[in-house]
């Protein structure tokens, strides 16, 4: 399954949620594309869902890192909301677990923007 | 769960993403023959796609005239899986370590650092021209329980 993204408002923060998967060539683009548009319009925080999320690659995982160091150029920054188990365990054995912000629920993930 | 038997899979495709995406239906299909359960199946998927990946990008760069080949063979005791591509091959002594500090920020440049990671044995074999990368997981280990 390709990736989905849907875009939403919460309290200012800008919430993208993500479904399918983040590979090359299926959702490394869409990802990067969605970003790169929230930043250009100046918005500062992003706060990526990643709760229907069931695979990613190297190239999901450079995307994502991609993300975060393009919106901290941009005094912008991207937090990760809900990861399931199997990319959990991917950003743990690439150590990115140690480089995003990450939250288990959206309310903290909000209250973390103020 | 059983592992009796043995099979010989070879794949010779096109240097596509469509062609990575039929290595990762017929190993996930090999997989699931030999009892291999989802949890366990999912980091060798990963790492078999991210070998096809390499194959087709950075070894083939899309060349149409240019194929990769996949074998697929496991017995009771060990499945193998090799991904040759024809490309001008690189040298492992470049390849930094993604979890360095000063790597953590890199867009890419984790693809064999996470092949590495799920199988038991990965060796790499310089053809002059192409690459072939041999990956060896003991099948005992995989036998439901994630790696």
């Amino acid at each position: 399954m390709a990736l989905s993204i849907a875009t939403r408002e919460l309290d200012g923060v800008t919430i993208l949620d993500l479904s399918g998967r983040i590979t090359l060539g299926e959702g490394s683009v869409q990802l990067r594309d969605a970003v790169r548009e929230l930043i250009s319009k100046g918005v500062k925080n992003i706060l990526i869902g990643l709760g229907e999320v069931n695979y990613i690659d190297s190239s999901g995982l450079g995307e994502l890192v991609s993300a975060y160091t393009t919106a901290k150029n941009q005094q912008a920054s991207v937090k990760l909301l809900n990861l399931t188990k199997k990319v959990k365990d991917v950003l743990q054995l690439t150590k990115l677990y140690t480089v995003f912000d990450i939250y288990e629920d959206e309310a903290s993930a909000i209250a973390s923007y103020k | 769960m059983t592992h009796t038997g043995s099979e010989r899979i070879r794949l010779q495709l096109a240097s596509s993403m469509e062609s990575v995406a039929q290595v990762e239906a017929e190993a996930e299909k090999l997989l699931h023959t030999i009892g291999i359960e989802e949890d366990a199946a999912f980091p060798l998927l990963m790492g078999i796609r991210e070998a096809a990946v390499n194959a087709v990008l950075h070894g083939n760069s899309y060349d149409p005239a240019k194929s990769i080949v996949v074998t697929m063979e496991h017995d009771p005791e060990t499945l193998v899986i090799t991904v040759t591509d024809q490309g001008e091959g690189f040298s492992l002594d470049t390849l930094p370590d993604p979890r360095e500090e000063e790597n953590l920020l890199r867009g890419s440049g984790r693809g064999i650092f996470l092949i590495r990671s799920f199988f038991d044995e990965v060796h790499f074999r310089q053809l002059h021209p192409g690459t072939e990368v041999r990956l060896v997981k003991k099948l005992a280990d995989s036998a439901g329980q994630a790696s």
